[in-house]
């Protein structure tokens, strides 16, 4: 267990993730400009913002898809900025897809099997006789994900299911458990719960507070789940037209004029998290 | 998964055979061909060292295009290496045939590294055509190379154990079928590990692979490296076989034949690039059988067999790639499924 359980994480000094003046374009299309927000270690950090504002754009650069133009990301203090996505998720940055990026052919199993892949060592040598180091490994690894994942997600049911052939709320969760096979330091979820009913949204969310403080993951999620931002956030960013117009604790956000007027041409944001609440 | 079977433990539910009948099976194929050479004839010992070559490279093609999804015209090439490769270590080193074996692996391996480099850039038809481009070359260094004797090609002398020289297919076959079934175990294991997941993942879904924390250049080269080795050390049976190396014995249409091997007998599992190699090695032996019972109505039937051949392995290309993708590993899994239970359940 976390110490970030007794502490608020606004005292916690150091953030494991500082985003610093970041600016990225497409072409001419400038989809994020000189944004900067940091990450408490130990925090739920919610990134919100209406459709395009370019919270997609922000996870990609922070895991290394995009090149930003300007700007740095920093991972406890360390710029990343110039690295590949593999370096970044040894590191401990792990995330989930807005549309699940799962193996749609390979079991249950093997998806989240796949996500200790950087942790494990097991070389094409070893591999090729299935002695020694690949059989101990595999056999670790099969009883962890068995025992820590598996159970924690309750997905059991489905652990030799191929991907493809799930509905799309358990294709979420256990995206959500490949991700923790990596053991992360944080973890960023791309619309956790977009698309789900009420119970599955809530039995996320339940995952979602878990996984920060039984297990002590940072988190970083874009959500457009109002009700389930403000429940269990402790800091959330808000982005429009690729600049942040505010952030501080889910009540200061939700009554700030700037953040209100940005959710009126998508619904009014108060109305939103009414709706969400009272479904 | 199959009903019917429940497992107790994590590494009776990881292992390669899972059931007890798996295991008879198993006995059953290896007494089998244990037995082989004592009860066929020559032509069949022949045709079994033919098909076990076979299996070793498009095992490994298997690999490469099967299961990380890399599209390869190479092979034949690369078989070219190992061949040559070791044709050269027999005739000028002399040393013992599974040092020059493993070096043919080892050699050919290195040169897929090289000409896996493409890879990275370009994908599918491009790549392709890029491994076209690399056969292109390696065949023009064969045919020019004073190392590689030329269009004449080298003759070298046949492997030998304990100085009994493997000269006819009856002593070859206690080489070539353990090597192959090594190698075939080798690969089996492999797709038990994170090796073999990640090429997996790279064939799927290579974004994501990369935010797992995969390198796609160093795990795309790896399966350029290991599909390589493979055909480096099928070649090299393959030099030990026929004892001839010519810059002819491995042009490009075998290359579309190990393709075609893999995609009819299922891509990215093991056991279609074992049924795949076997069919497509006899399919030819039939229709020469075919052929031969036509002669006396066609007479000039014969000289029809090549055109024939070349037309019946693309209808079975077409024929798999639109009735069957899964290939014949399928339609055993299909039959099997329908035994398991049989007759409890149909
Ligand atoms: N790969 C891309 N190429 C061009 N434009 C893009 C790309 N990805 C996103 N955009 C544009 O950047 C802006 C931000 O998009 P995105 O980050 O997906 O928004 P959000 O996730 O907040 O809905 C949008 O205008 C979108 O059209
Ligand atoms: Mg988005």
């Amino acid at each position: 267990m976390s110490d970030g359980l007794t502490r608020s994480p606004r005292e916690t000094a150091a953030p494991i993730l500082k985003v610093d003046a970041l600016s990225l374009s497409f072409g001419g299309l400038r989809a994020l400009s000189g944004v900067s927000f940091e990450v408490q270690d130990g925090s739920i950090t919610a990134l919100i913002g209406p459709n395009g504002a370019g919270k997609t754009s922000m996870f990609n650069a922070i895991s290394g898809f995009y090149r930003p133009s300007a700007g740095r990301i920093l991972f406890d203090g360390e710029d990343i900025s110039r690295e590949r996505p593999p370096a970044r998720a040894k590191r401990g940055l792990a995330r989930t897809f807005q549309n699940i990026a799962l193996f749609r052919g390979m079991t249950v199993l093997d998806n989240i099997k796949l996500g200790r892949h950087a942790h494990l060592k097991t070389n094409i040598f070893d591999a090729l006789f299935y002695r020694g180091r690949a059989h101990r490994e595999e056999m670790e690894l099969r009883q962890e994900v068995e025992e820590r994942i598996i159970d924690f997600l309750e997905i059991q049911h489905i652990r030799h299911a191929p991907v493809g052939a799930l509905p799309y709320g358990l294709q979420k969760r256990v995206e959500l458990a490949r991700a923790l096979a990596m053991r992360p330091r944080i973890l960023m979820l791309d619309e956790p719960v977009a698309g789900m009913n009420r119970e599955e949204t809530e039995d996320m969310a339940r995952f979602i507070l878990d996984v920060k403080e039984e297990w002590g993951i940072t988190i970083l999620m874009v959500e457009h789940d109002m009700g389930m931002v403000m429940d269990i956030s402790d800091h959330v960013v808000v982005l429009n037209f690729g600049q942040v117009i505010a952030q501080g604790r889910p009540s200061d956000v939700q009554s700030d004029p700037a953040v209100i007027s940005a959710y009126l041409g998508s619904g009014d944001l108060a109305e939103r998290i009414r709706k969400t609440e009272a479904a | 998964m199959r009903i019917g079977t429940f497992k107790l433990s994590y590494a009776a539910d990881e292992a390669l055979f899972d059931t007890r009948v798996q295991w008879v099976w198993l006995a059953l194929l290896a007494a089998s061909l244990v037995l082989f050479p004592f009860v066929a004839g020559p032509y069949w010992i022949y045709m079994a060292c033919l098909v076990a070559i076979n299996v070793a490279s498009a095992t490994g093609l298997n690999i490469l295009t099967g299961y990380t999804g890399l599209v390869s015209l190479g092979q034949a090439a690369f078989m070219g290496v190992g061949a040559y490769t070791v044709a050269v270590l027999e005739t000028r080193v002399g040393t013992p045939f599974f040092i020059n074996l493993l070096v043919a692996g080892g050699m050919t391996a290195a040169v897929g590294v090289v000409f896996g480099i493409p890879s990275l850039r370009v994908k599918g038809l491009y790549l392709a055509i890029a491994t076209i481009a690399a056969s292109m070359i390696l065949h023009f260094l064969f045919a020019h190379w004073d190392l590689t004797g030329g269009t004449r090609g080298l003759s070298m002398p046949p492997a030998s154990l304990f100085g009994i020289a493997l000269d006819q297919p009856h002593k070859l076959y206690w080489l070539v079928i353990p090597v192959t079934a090594l190698m075939v175990l080798g690969a089996a294991n492999l797709f038990r590990t994170r090796v073999g997941r990640a090429f997996i993942a790279i064939r799927d879904r290579d974004i994501s692979a990369e935010v797992l924390g995969i390198p796609l250049l160093q795990t795309k080269l790896m399966s350029f490296a290991l599909s390589s080795f493979y055909a480096g050390v099928a070649g090299g049976m393959w030099a030990y076989f026929f004892r001839v190396v010519t810059p002819e014995s491995f042009p490009l249409i075998n290359s579309i034949f190990y393709l075609a091997a893999i995609i009819v007998g299922g891509m990215g599992t093991i056991l279609g690039g074992i049924l795949g190699a076997t069919f497509m090695t006899l399919v030819p032996e039939v229709l020469k059988l075919v052929v031969g019972w036509l002669t006396p109505w066609i007479p000039d039937a014969l000289s029809l067999l090549a055109p024939i051949r070349t037309i019946v392995f693309g209808a079975l290309i077409v024929g798999f790639l639109i009735f069957e993708p899964q290939g014949l590993a399928e339609i055993w899994q299909r039959i099997r499924r329908f035994f398991h239970l049989w007759p409890f359940k149909t």
